[in-house]
């Protein structure tokens, strides 16, 4: 390796572009700057220096301010397609082929070309989870390139800097030492009461001030990092549970990818605003709005199997808590979490029917029949019974005369029925629906006249387990705490030193806030006397300067 | 409505009045001064200060009397989201006019917040009961600290565009000049939308009509304004009203099309009458009271708004988001399109940091950013929740 050694003896590794000792231009380009250029201290950075092999020609790539912002530009764009039109996660269709004639149903021909290009899927494609992939790697490979340089040099700066540094800094002045020897002293009790850390030699100051906000944006990506860490270990398996499960009042189902927890809904509760009881002041909107929501929940009781059951042994469950599941309330225990996040109301769960003489209205009694578990036979005691010759739950009409269910679900219950009483003790045959009897052998004496129906609600709840949550949460926390560093903290630095002429010269840095740094030294200018200076980048108030010297 | 109900809507309007006021003695405050720091630009721009906090505080005064009244943080619909926001707006240019002591920024960011707080009073404004959703105490921690953060970075915005006044050659036909009076004459169409939509509430216009939704149902549907557009197969219910001009397909919402249309009418008129008054563009009328900002300052001003909005923003939109997303919904991020517009501002500004740092982006560039910076903020508060259905439409 070549190292530059500068002519104050420093020895600077390849590749920098300021001394790091005394800030000398090393290279022609900087020497011809009006203003040199302060971004990473003029560092080696390897980026800068290698460009030999692949792996520097990768590591060059990722290190690049231009590709990181490029990659973020990209992906913002991409993630701002993805809104177009709903992603398939909030598409009321399952299945691939549902899901497409959805897109285009609704959409048209647009939304079958959003469709088949990925885009209703657009964050979950291999494509723009490689480009946050390589935007992670972006921020890893750019923050080594130069927060390693960047401390060395900080840690190495010199008190006295060469003149050629100095007086290209953005705030420079020139100027006879009115106090002498007093302005050193005064400087730096000055510079100290501002809270800097003031080093001082022979005829030279430093003072410097919140060099840690340097380290944020280093410790905010490192944020960044650990976060992106957390969300790909989800891909792991056992790192990250998501399942649904419906439940219908008074069921006792096991809950998915639980060690043997059992979970009992007692009650599904939907409540609504009341004028009367929400107030005064809700009544406008409720009368504009309609109906509002004010509760969803979900009364449970939480069981665990014990360790010695049977698998599939559900009859000694142990109960471990009761708790009302609420939207924003989950049911917590053994780090998974139980969310209330839909429901279904009145489902029907029983029908009522009373057996009774069609001529006489006599009744023979009631039946009621469990719509989930029927019973083949109903015995009403007093000879009569009522037998179960076919059950539909969803009931949709005829075919050959064959009555026909669409689906197990009971959304319209129908029964062939036997009906057998001491006057009819061959038996009648009926078919029953809501609101609907056929008689396909004939006239009947007696009928199976419906009652009423029992209903019950469903609750639909999602049971979330994410281990990785802590080191999402540590990601968070340290890029917070990077980010507030460098943005609410910065690092000043006012240099002070007597030229070979015997004259002094002032030059202030700031990575950002030049307002304040201007105060600091206008503070320390006025008690110690120093030499007045000029922004050199802002020429408009060097201009009103003049101009105000003019008219004054 | 009750009476606190009412004291509140009564100093919403009374800060609405102050900001008035105040912009035009910060007007009287730069206009006519020769130097930054002449006695008269001090004592008007004092003036101009002091009743804006005055506005400020009744400002507060509302939030917190309609805070009580309602029994829960007043940001649960899009009129109490936009009206917070255009306080903080105030809050924020308080701020950094004491840390710059700048009159003129309050001359571009007070008549800002006060479109937006028009805009938001075109909204429904009764007070509503919370939904289970937003039954939870991190609705106030999350969205007044989102608000608060981009309120900061809107001080960016405002600073880019005293910016880009100053220093874009209106006497020239250029990119610049175009893009700039379109800015003017967007914040005029928000204005067309308050005019258009005052008109005809003040008119009680009413036309339902009966149509066919994007599901292939029949839905009914309310119209407050004449109805340009009619929805997909509609069927007019109220006699007497204006025949639609044209029917749109089902997943148009010829209702917010037709609001969208009438602003831009109306707004383009009053476009038209400003231009014949004053003869020249918008920006060009403010152009002289621009010169007298220090373009190195405003650029400065930019930037701190940006560093200091954007902790605030990333903790408020997108943290503080997440941990209640996975509280209420079981997953702290769902690509809902207000989460992803979130996370597109966040990576905007960021982008903004980098290019700012890294490649030297200062001045009419950065200026540009802080803009477009602005006007994605304000795409994710209107229309995420107006164009884009999603998790957050509340309103």
């Amino acid at each position: 390796m070549n190292n530059i050694i500068c002519v104050c003896g420093h020895e600077n590794p390849e590749g920098t572009v300021l001394c790091g000792s005394c800030g000398r231009p090393l290279t022609e380009e900087a020497e011809n700057q009006k203003l040199v250029d302060m971004r990473y201290e003029g560092t080696a950075r390897r980026s800068q220096t290698f460009n030999k092999s692949i792996v520097d020609k990768i590591w060059n790539f990722f290190s690049s301010v231009k590709i990181g912002v490029s990659l973020i530009i990209i992906i913002l764009v991409a993630a701002a397609i993805g809104t177009i039109l709903p992603q398939v996660l909030y598409v009321p269709a399952t299945g691939a082929e549902d899901i497409a004639a959805y897109y285009e149903r609704v959409y048209g021909t647009f939304g079958k070309l959003y469709y088949e290009l990925g885009l209703s899927d657009l964050y979950g494609s291999w494509w723009f989870q490689t480009l946050i992939g390589m935007l992670g790697i972006s921020l890893i490979v750019a923050s080594l390139d130069r927060v390693i340089p960047l401390y060395k040099s900080l840690k190495k700066q010199r008190t006295r800097r060469h003149e050629s540094f100095m007086k290209r800094q953005r705030i420079f002045g020139l100027g006879e030492n009115q106090l002498g020897e007093d302005t050193w002293t005064k400087s730096e009790e000055k510079l100290k009461e501002l809270h800097y850390h003031v080093k001082r030699e022979d005829g030279a100051i430093l003072g410097e001030k919140g060099r840690f906000s340097r380290w944020g944006p280093y410790i905010n990506h490192l944020g960044l990092i650990i976060f992106l860490f957390g969300v790909m270990l989800r891909a792991l398996p056992g790192f990250y549970v998501d399942e649904t499960m419906w439940i219908r009042e008074g069921e006792t189902r096991a809950i998915p990818e639980t060690p043997g927890y059992y979970l009992k809904s007692e009650e599904f509760i939907l409540e609504t605003y009341d004028k009367e009881q929400a107030g005064e002041v809700f009544e406008e909107a409720i009368d504009r709005v309609g109906t509002i929501a004010s509760n969803y929940q979900t009364d449970v009781v939480l069981y665990k199997k014990p360790e010695d059951a049977l698998p599939g042994q559900t009859d000694k469950l142990e109960e471990v808590k009761k708790d009302s599941i609420q939207v924003n309330h989950p049911l917590k225990f053994e780090g998974f979490s139980v969310f209330q996040m839909d429901f279904r109301l009145d489902e029907l769960r029983a029908m009522h029917f009373n057996l009774s003489n069609k001529a006489s209205g006599e009744s023979l009694g009631e039946i009621s029949i469990d719509l989930v578990d029927p019973e083949k036979s109903y015995d009403l005691g007093n000879g009569s019974k009522v037998e179960l010759l076919g059950y539909y739950p969803d009931f949709s009409g005829f075919e050959n005369g064959e009555p026909q269910t669409k689906s197990p679900v009971p959304n319209n219950p129908a029964f062939l029925v036997k009906m057998t009483t001491p006057e009819t003790p061959d038996g009648e045959t009926s078919f029953v629906a809501i609101k609907q009897t056929v008689e396909p052998l004939g006239d009947n004496a007696y009928k199976l006249e419906f009652q009423n129906v029992e209903t019950r609600d469903i609750s639909g709840l999602t049971v979330r387990k994410d281990k990785t949550l802590w080191i999402l949460a540590l990601g968070g926390l340290i890029f917070m705490i990077g980010v507030a560093q460098g943005s609410y903290w910065n690092h000043r630095r006012i240099w002070i030193h007597e030229t070979k002429e015997g004259r002094l010269a002032v030059a202030a840095h700031t990575n950002k806030n030049w307002l304040s740094v201007k105060k600091d030294l206008d503070a320390v200018t006025e008690v110690a006397g120093l030499p007045p200076y000029t922004d050199q980048h802002d020429l408009e108030a060097s201009e009103e300067k003049k101009d105000g010297e003019k008219s004054s | 409505m009750t009476q606190l109900a009412s004291i509140s809507s009564n100093l919403l309007f009374v800060s609405f009045v102050c900001y008035l006021v105040a912009t035009l003695f910060f007007g009287g405050a730069v206009k006519g001064t020769k130097t930054e720091s002449s006695t008269s630009e001090k004592r008007w721009g004092r003036i101009g200060i002091i009743i804006t906090i005055v506005g400020f505080i009744t400002n507060l005064g509302y939030f917190v009397t309609r805070w009580i009244a309602a029994g829960h943080a007043p940001v649960s619909n899009l009129f109490e989201f936009t009206t917070a926001f255009g306080m903080m707006v105030v809050g924020s240019f308080i701020l950094i006019y004491f840390l710059y002591k700048t009159p003129l920024l309050g001359l571009f960011a007070l008549p800002i917040a006060i479109v937006i707080i028009g805009f938001a009073s075109m909204f429904p404004t009764d007070i509503n009961p919370l939904i289970p959703a937003l039954k939870s105490y991190w609705l106030t921690v999350h969205v007044i600290t989102a608000a608060l953060g981009e309120s900061i970075l809107a001080m960016s915005a405002v600073a880019g565009l005293i910016y880009l006044t100053k220093n874009i050659d209106l006497t020239k036909k250029s990119k610049q000049r175009f893009w700039l009076e379109a800015v003017m004459f967007t914040l005029v169409v928000v204005i067309g939308f308050v005019a258009s939509t005052t008109t005809f509430k003040v008119m009680d216009y009413e036309a339902s009509f009966n149509y066919v939704d994007k599901e292939e149902q029949t839905a009914e549907i309310t119209y407050n304004v004449p109805p340009l557009f009619g929805m997909n197969e509609y069927e007019a219910l109220t006699p007497g009203t204006m025949t639609p001009l044209a029917e749109t397909p089902p997943i148009v919402n010829a209702k917010k099309l037709t609001t969208v249309a009438w602003s831009f009418i109306f707004g383009s008129v009053l476009y038209g009458l400003i231009r014949l008054i004053i003869r020249k563009p918008i920006a060009a009328v403010l152009q002289p009271l621009a010169k007298k900002a220090n373009s190195q300052l405003m650029d400065e001003i930019g930037y701190r708004a940006v560093l200091i909005g954007f902790p605030v923003f990333t903790l408020g939109a997108l943290i503080f988001a997440m941990i209640w997303a996975h509280e209420a919904w079981s997953r702290f991020w769902g690509w809902d399109p207000k989460e992803v517009w979130a996370l597109i501002t966040w990576l905007f500004y960021a982008a903004f940091l980098h290019l700012r740092l890294s490649k030297g982006w200062q001045g009419e560039k950065s200026a540009w950013l802080a803009v477009i910076g602005f006007i994605i903020i304000m795409f994710n508060l209107i229309a995420v929740n107006l164009i884009l259905a999603g998790l957050h439409s509340y309103a």
